[in-house]
């Protein structure tokens, strides 16, 4: 929502661009090996990921902009290196503010300090500020330069129907409704997906009670890019306050409302302005400020049971809705993307077995809820949903007060990218290893040379190995063979000796490895991952 | 712990609750039991006190 007289994109930094409607005639191309339903961050990314792999996509979304408003202002480091991996991280450094330090407050005072782990061997930061609009603009750039890579906006699916090879979309456009045939559909229509409603899914899971209302505010504070968070402060008694620097000079304002707080009053412009003069109050700001854009949100942990339905597979939103402590939404919505897109380009290549697509669900519906076990102990922290736990909550942050150790309970658990342990295509570990990122996890980034780890990675599977003669047997495979110095620092940060060998997927995770590695181990590991027969050659 | 200083203890803990306004003697009770919770150092311990504490509130 916007003041009074301005339009929902009527921002006070940003132009928001108009798309017009396709004009379709004769020579469309009204089909297409994927489709995807929703050009918002999540769908750009599969689009990208998919040409990527050399594989045609067209995106469908019902509006005519970007989505209006900041929204998911937080972009993890797992992020940026999926960004990286898809060509269109540069405007994405260029305009992000990165940041390591948050700090908790009780009453006014400092409770907690905490820095999320960082190192010069990291290439990026933990984590970034963007606001949502320019983390689509700067996709739909990078799309825009794509011939695999067609948006077709103001169309909106209105039915979904099963063929034998594929599917059949009816497309809503102004003027015009027609079919649209897909082999395969990605369903990144959001938290109220139109695509999970015509197939008769629903999510699954439970509402916390917390609700919240976002504001963006534009102002020159003079304060870094510190996630500072207020916990029962003066200007809101019993309630929490997160606030945000973003690009612009705009600052979010994040508080929660109290129980029995009316949620229609509360998103009123005036309660709005009069909440937000007191936060900026208490954190002893006085001067001009401008209010750009408010929502309200609530806590909730929903899921679908499987994300995959047939030929339609639901990311990001469309398929799990979690609290917004520790940024977790947008950023699992583009691991999903990163996910779904490389698996379904290399299935599509014939370079993959179609069972590969069956780890799709596995693996990120495992993420998701490992980020409702972890989100759900913040949302506790911030909203508690009972006596018990206001009291056990309050009882910290008053002892933090004279107790360093109680101010650990305030530590936000922030994203990290998920392990996909029990996944089909992931290898089991070998036992040899006593450290370094285990199969299924991300891998480590390392300093090597001049650059970094994951500079050297290749656009399909990576071999990091630190035998010339193992490396050898790979030359002429289209594996990425990243010979490494033994006792280098990568060596040391992967736990491994000189005849020790990973096999990285395209999506960075370790699909294997091996303390000590033979090929015929390597070959077989890549023909699991793939999920291609065993006798298969590589 | 003598019987002496439990007593002493026990003394010091009723004029502490005392001491404190009524609105507060939750939060209180809840600051020492995560103050001592700390110290303990020994969850499983703290479960089987916590398990204790809640029997026979009903006697």
């Amino acid at each position: 929502m916007r003041p009074a007289g301005r339009a929902d994109t009527d921002s006070l930094y940003f132009t928001y661009p108009h798309f017009d409607a396709p004009v379709r005639n004769a020579g469309s191309d009204d089909s297409a090996p994927v489709a995807i339903v929703g050009a918002g961050p999540v769908g750009l990314t599969a689009a990208l990921s998919l040409a990527g792999q050399g594989i045609r996509s067209v995106l469908f979304d019902n509006k005519d902009t970007f989505n209006d408003g900041s929204r998911a202002i937080c972009i993890s480091r797992s992020s940026f290196q999926i960004l990286e991996r898809l060509g269109a991280v540069s405007p994405f450094l260029e305009k992000s503010l990165g940041w390591t330090t948050g700090r908790s407050f009780y009453r006014g005072q400092q409770i907690l300090e905490f820095r999320m782990p960082d190192s010069p061997s990291e290439k990026y930061r933990p984590m970034y500020n963007l606001q949502q609009q320019y983390i689509e603009q700067f996709l739909w750039q990078a799309a825009a330069e794509s011939d695999l890579i067609e948006i077709r906006w103001q169309s909106e699916v209105s039915a979904i129907a099963d063929e034998a090879e594929g599917v059949r979309l009816t497309i809503s456009a102004p003027g015009d409704t027609y079919e649209f045939r897909a082999a395969w559909v990605l369903a990144a229509d959001g938290a109220r997906s139109t695509i999970r409603t015509l197939r008769g899914l629903r999510l699954q899971g439970e509402n916390f009670e917390g609700r919240y209302v976002i504001a963006d505010v534009q102002m020159a504070h003079d304060y870094p890019t510190i996630r500072r968070a207020l916990f029962d402060p003066d200007c809101r008694r019993g309630g929490t306050i997160l606030v945000h620097r973003q690009p612009d000079n705009i600052w979010r304002i994040d508080y929660q409302l109290r129980d029995g707080e009316d949620e229609a009053d509360a998103i009123r412009e005036e309660t709005v302005r009069a909440s937000v003069a007191a936060v900026l109050t208490e954190i002893g700001y006085s001067g001009e400020w401008d209010l750009e854009w408010w929502s309200v949100y609530s806590a909730n942990t929903l899921a679908l049971d499987d994300y995959r339905d047939g030929r339609v597979f639901f990311i990001g939103d469309s398929a799990h809705i979690v609290p917004i402590f520790g940024v977790r939404g947008l950023n699992n919505g583009l691991a999903d993307a990163e996910n779904i897109g490389w698996k379904l380009g290399w299935v599509l290549n014939g370079r993959a077995g179609e069972a590969l697509l069956d780890s799709y669900s596995p693996e990120r519906r495992g993420a998701t809820l490992d980020v409702f076990a972890n989100a759900s102990k913040s949302a506790r922290f911030m909203t508690p949903p009972t006596a018990g736990w206001t009291l056990m909550r309050d009882a910290a942050l008053n002892l933090a007060l004279t107790h360093p150790f109680a101010g650990e309970l305030a530590n936000p658990r922030q994203m990290t990218p998920y392990t996909y342990s029990a996944s089909p295509v992931v290898q089991a570990d070998d036992p040899g290893f006593e450290t370094g990122p285990v199969p299924g996890a991300a891998l480590t980034d390392a300093v090597v040379g001049d650059g970094f780890l994951y500079d050297l990675l290749g656009p399909g599977f990576s071999l990091i190995c630190f035998d010339p003669a193992l490396a050898g047997q790979f030359a002429d495979t289209d594996i990425t063979v990243c010979l490494l110095q033994a006792g280098s620092p990568a060596a040391q940060s992967l736990g491994a000796s000189a005849h020790s060998a990973y096999l990285i997927r395209p999506d960075g995770h370790v699909a294997g490895r091996w303390r000590s590695a033979q090929a015929g181990d390597i070959r077989a590991a890549l023909q699991q991952a793939t999920a291609m027969p065993k006798d298969a050659t590589t | 712990m003598t019987p002496a200083d439990l007593e002493t203890v026990f003394e010091e803990l009723a004029l502490a609750i005392d001491a404190t306004a009524e609105p507060k003697r939750e939060l209180f009770l809840a600051k020492l039991a995560l103050l001592l919770a700390h110290d303990l150092n020994d969850p499983a311990r703290l479960r089987s006190h916590l398990a204790a504490a809640a029997a026979k509130l009903d006697a």
